[in-house]
């Protein structure tokens, strides 16, 4: 691994200072479970960390006013148990409790998670000219794509990578219209989280919109009637910790037994945290019984690209997202 | 090169007898203790009056930073690489080996410690982020020569065969039981999944816990 300097701030502010004032090699780290993993990879190469982890004051669960505000640094168990997030929100408890291991979600803050890097097999292994990859060395060529790619995306691909978005809690949010607020040098600013992801294009090295400096300073979530009728559906190659297959987050906004609006998100599937807008509109106004919902989950995977050995992956996910409409609309009734 | 014990056959009667005089356990620790030796001789000796030094100073070939911590108890003051995981710090520094590397990426468990009471895989905790807060391991859950409820039932119910994953499953197991994560087979296996035995001793570790939860909470 390579040398960095380790620092520890007391405040936002003084962090951020601190990243400004060392400029290039600068990286916060808050847990530190992706970070310092792909150090030791030799993937990521920061050269002074600035750790946030000690700060004080950013770990707050806020659930008392017309939004659910989790400070970053609250950890991924701290938010998953939380009794006004389970009754409230069971998509996003359903999203954390359902992603790593109990250990990495004592370390792993909501934040963070939020910057969590792909696990294609072929960006974490590939360092010292194994592969090439376009995340890790831009312009290199990509060789998931057409190479083993059972695991890799159907949504969102690119010629240049398809590398799926790894995250679970970044999938919940993205189907309750959260926003993420960020913190840097030009001040304070709110943004959809949906809008903090990049699609890989012809530059898959950039995979989020933070600028330099900025710091993700807490998870705004608005309250929604449809949180309590939700749920985060996950399949795996085996039971429990382990990335997805493909996941669904789902909300249900329901009237006299019909759909008012459904809310419908993608993971394991998809180069972003992916909204299937397609499929929510052909639910508006619906009776919501198997048929319903599998023919919603097929039109989520609508404009899916399968590569060489993942064309399981549209039918495997549009049963997930059937499953997971059944399981809400049954959250609904309660 | 020291003498492995699958290739011990195929070496020739001097070698065997040599081999047969020192285990490769001892040829181990008699080389790290070299080693430590070496580094010593180059390290500065700890101040008069720091609560306890680590055990062993290591040459420092990165960025250094100065780390108060508590250890089982016990306070530690050190400088470290900044690049040093807490497991390596454990091991390597405090001759704490109850703590086992495994995979050293968070996939097997077999490093999990508990960091200011919640268990942690040690593997990707920055030894930095343990500045101020407390670390209990494997060597510190007995109660002097009295072993935990956990590490008894791990005996009793033959929870491991080559028992290498064996301190990450108790000290994740104690901290499932805390977390009051045992109401079940399934809870159990569920909250256990962090930790992997490549034994296959997983019957005899969810009946361990389910047996331990009952005692601890008499406790």
């Amino acid at each position: 691994m390579r040398p960095f300097s380790f620092h520890r701030p007391a405040t936002p502010d003084e962090a951020i200072a601190l990243f400004e004032a060392i400029g290039e090699g600068a990286r916060f780290v808050a847990g530190g479970t992706t970070l310092f993993d792909l150090m030791k990879l030799d993937i990521e190469r920061p050269r002074h960390l600035i750790d946030v982890g000690a700060i004080r004051g950013l770990d707050g669960i806020d659930a008392d006013g017309d939004t659910l505000r989790i400070g970053a640094l609250a950890t991924m168990a701290a938010v998953a148990a939380h009794p006004a997030v389970l009754r409230d929100f069971p998509v996003l408890s359903e999203s954390l409790a359902r992603a790593a291991s109990p250990q990495l979600r004592n370390m792993a803050s909501v934040g963070g998670n939020l910057l969590q890097r792909t696990r294609c097999p072929y960006f974490r292994n590939g360092v010292g000219g194994a592969y090439p990859c376009n995340k890790r060395e831009p312009g290199s060529g990509c060789a998931a794509v057409e190479g083993l790619d059972r695991g890799q995306a159907v949504l969102g691909t690119s010629a240049a990578c398809n590398a799926v978005s790894p995250g679970d809690w970044p999938v919940a949010l993205v189907a309750m219209d959260a926003l993420v607020e960020l913190r840097g040098p030009l001040g304070q600013r709110l943004l959809p989280v949906e809008e903090f992801y990049r699609l890989p294009g012809d530059t898959p090295h950039e995979e989020f919109t933070l600028r330099p400096g900025e710091m993700i300073a807490a998870v705004v979530v608005p309250k929604v009637a449809a949180g309590r009728a939700s749920t985060y559906h996950k399949i795996r190659d085996r039971e429990s910790f382990s990335f997805a297959l493909a996941s669904a987050a789902v909300a249900l906004d329901m009237e006299g037994g019909r759909v008012r609006r459904a809310r419908i998100a993608l993971g394991g599937v998809a180069t972003k945290p992916w909204r299937a807008r397609e499929a929510e509109r052909l639910l508006a106004g619906m009776n919501l019984d198997v048929e319903t919902a599998l023919d919603a989950g097929r039109a989520a995977f609508a404009d899916a690209r399968p590569g060489r050995h993942n064309a399981f992956k549209p039918e495997l996910g549009a049963r997930v997202v059937a499953d997971a409409l059944l399981i809400a609309v049954e959250r609904s009734r309660a | 090169m020291l003498p492995d014990d699958d290739a011990h056959d195929a070496l020739g009667p001097e070698m065997r007898d040599r081999c047969l005089a020192i285990t490769r356990r001892d040829t181990l620790k008699g080389g790290t203790a070299g080693a430590l030796a070496l580094a010593l001789a180059g390290a500065p000796a700890p101040a008069a009056g720091e609560p306890s030094a680590a055990a062993h100073p290591m040459p420092v070939n990165g960025e250094r930073l100065p780390i108060r911590t508590s250890v089982n108890g016990r306070p530690v003051a050190a400088e470290i690489d900044t690049r040093t995981s807490l497991l390596d710090f454990l091991r390597e520094r405090l001759d704490l080996t109850g703590t086992k590397k495994g995979c050293d990426h968070g996939q097997c468990g077999a490093c999990t410690v508990h960091l200011d009471g919640q268990r942690v895989v040690s593997c990707l905790t920055l030894a930095a982020k343990a500045e101020g807060r407390a670390v209990v391991t494997i060597e510190g859950v007995s109660d002097g020569d009295t072993l935990h409820p956990m590490q008894q039932a791990f005996i009793d119910h033959d929870a491991l065969q080559c028992g290498y994953c064996t301190p990450g499953q108790i000290m994740a197991a104690i901290a499932c039981v805390r977390e009051g994560h045992t109401g079940s087979r399934d809870e159990i296996r569920e909250y256990m999944s962090g930790n992997i035995c490549r034994c296959g001793a997983y019957v005899g570790i969810v009946a361990a816990i389910e047996d331990a939860a009952a005692r601890m909470e008499r406790i």
